[in-house]
């Protein structure tokens, strides 16, 4: 790989679960100043910021910054994903020397939210909400029992998602749901919609999390161990999950994730550790295939038989997932936070000698994707 | 003329239809199926939209399709939305259209049960009024009637 330009030099997360006494605003204040503290940077460094859903510039004023460059790229929850690659790119091209990741949502408590509004005029408005579709859990679900028709993948299957990341986040203080989960208790939770079960959707909590982004260079003189990019992708395609092309295959990730291991130069044996967003049970397996670390229809049996859990040679979802650790509505922050905690050596749930890490992210239903890989060594051995 | 399978109350979304979409929501009204075709490349596409999306052409005109489809995938439905709460479980759908574009329904004419929804069955179109708003839902279709 080449020298990479960006690093993450500071990282945090807000208190996490329900916070009714902070609005969005606030979390997205509070996570920027945890993770200038985390970096030893105060706010004059600060010269750029991003957030998604919120004005970038409402966040800067609220906190005391002037930036001279910022990002409100709102793409669901692959948005800070998508941030720290235009963030890396900007700090490349000069543009920009300490930029703020932020995000900050109140989805359980409801306090300061931004609106999320579906134009009944608009396509979704129009072609998908008549038909009873309720958020995410009616939507992002919609693709996969093609997927299993055409795999064989098994409703156990789908079930050891859940069951097996519960190992990584059991005991942990932090996560929503702290215990182990068995295959049988996750297929008997209430049903949300057939096959999927409660146990198979993300939680809905209140927190945050920011990014201190800037050169390798800076963050080299800093307090915190670099974490740096060494490479990143982005990829769009259809934003109705019923335009999607093929119901059967993340095709934004394949493009993503493509372009982010052609830059960072490495292969599938270089992976210590994966994040892939795990709204729903399915998009784990989705993201193993499209990946490349298992063929077509593999990912379930991969899955099920320990390969990603504790002990397992692909550890994934580390913090257990927006299934089991949090899920504010825009889950990508988190996904980043707990890479950045196994490359430091910090996690809950530590997984020894991590030194690259992939971490897959995904907006709305497949619509977008971003993919970051991400290292503590500056270049590859 | 028009079926009654998945009724929603009171509080349930309905289309607003553009001066774009207005021929899909006005052809329901009168029981007909309809998607755009583009005059250059031939593509039958939905959503409605000003231009072809494989071609770019903005040569594009309605066209009634035959109705017939597939089920590409399904849920069937426990968590209600706004209106929906009396209906029960119910079936959203991605079907195929024979002609090759996707959209999204509700499946009428079956029990909300995975043994009667197999995945690729064969479909037909109708068309139910739901308080004042035509949509076209699909029902299984016996291959021998098609
Ligand atoms: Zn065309």
């Amino acid at each position: 790989m080449s020298r990479p330009v960006a690093a993450i030099a500071g990282a945090a997360e807000t208190s996490l679960g329900r916070l009714p006494a902070m609005s969005e605003l606030d979390l997205h204040v509070d996570a920027a100043l945890l993770a200038l503290a985390d970096a030893g940077l105060s706010l004059d460094d600060v010269d750029g910021i991003t957030s998604a859903v919120h004005n970038p510039v409402e966040i800067a004023h609220a906190l005391g910054v002037r930036p001279t460059w910022f990002d409100g790229t709102s793409v669901g929850g692959t948005s800070f994903l998508v941030h720290v690659r235009h963030a890396a790119a900007a700090i490349a091209a000069g543009q920009a020397e300490v930029v703020l990741v932020l995000h900050g949502e109140s989805r359980r408590s409801v306090v300061g939210r931004h609106p999320r509004p579906v134009p009944a005029d608009g396509m979704l408005g129009q072609f998908e909400l008549p038909f009873g579709v309720y958020g995410p859990p009616t939507m992002f679900t919609l693709p996969y029992l093609r997927y299993a028709h055409e795999t064989g993948t098994t409703i156990e299957q789908l079930a050891s998602v859940p069951a097996r990341q519960s190992e990584w986040s059991h005991g942990n203080p932090r996560a929503a749901r702290p215990s182990l989960a068995s295959v049988d208790e996750v297929l008997a939770s209430t049903p949300i919609a057939w096959p999927f079960t409660k146990l198979m959707c993300c939680m809905v909590s209140d927190g945050g999390g920011g990014l201190v982004v800037t050169s390798a260079e800076r963050a080299r003189e800093l307090r915190r161990t670099p974490v740096y990019l060494w490479g990143s992708g982005e990829a769009a395609d259809s934003p109705l999950v019923s335009q999607m092309p093929d119901l059967t295959r993340a095709e934004t990730f394949e493009r993503s994730a493509a372009a982010a291991f052609t830059e960072a130069r490495i292969s599938h044996n270089d992976v210590d550790h994966l994040m892939v967003y795990d709204a729903f049970a399915h998009v784990p397996l989705y993201g193993l295939e499209a990946l490349g670390f298992v063929g077509r229809g593999e990912a379930g049996a991969f899955v099920a038989e320990g390969n990603t859990a504790p002990g397992g040679h692909l550890p994934m979802n580390t913090n257990g997932g927006g299934l089991r650790y949090t899920h504010t509505g825009m889950y990508g922050m988190f996904a980043i936070q707990e890479a950045v905690r196994q490359l430091r050596g910090e996690a809950f749930a530590q997984v020894p000698d991590v030194e690259v890490s992939v971490v897959q992210g995904v907006g709305h239903f497949f619509s977008e994707a971003a993919t970051l890989v991400l290292s503590n060594q500056e270049v590859s051995a | 003329m028009f079926v009654s399978g998945v009724t929603p109350g009171e509080g349930a979304a309905q289309a607003l239809p553009t001066p774009t979409t207005r021929p899909f929501w006005d052809a329901a009204t009168e029981g007909r199926l309809v998607v755009q075709q583009c005059g250059s490349c031939e593509t039958h596409f939905f959503y409605p939209r000003i231009a072809c999306p494989s071609c770019g052409s903005r040569e594009v005109s309605w066209v009634d399709v035959s109705g017939r489809a597939t089920l590409l995938s399904y849920v069937i439905n426990h968590l209600p939305a706004p209106g929906f709460e009396a209906v029960g479980p119910h079936v959203i759908a991605i079907v195929r259209l024979e002609e090759g574009p996707t959209m999204m329904t509700n499946i009428i004419g079956s029990d909300a049960v995975p043994d009667q929804l197999v995945i690729d069955m064969p479909l037909r179109v109708a068309f139910e009024d739901r308080r004042g708003q035509v949509v076209p839902v699909f029902a299984p279709r016996e291959e021998h009637a098609a």
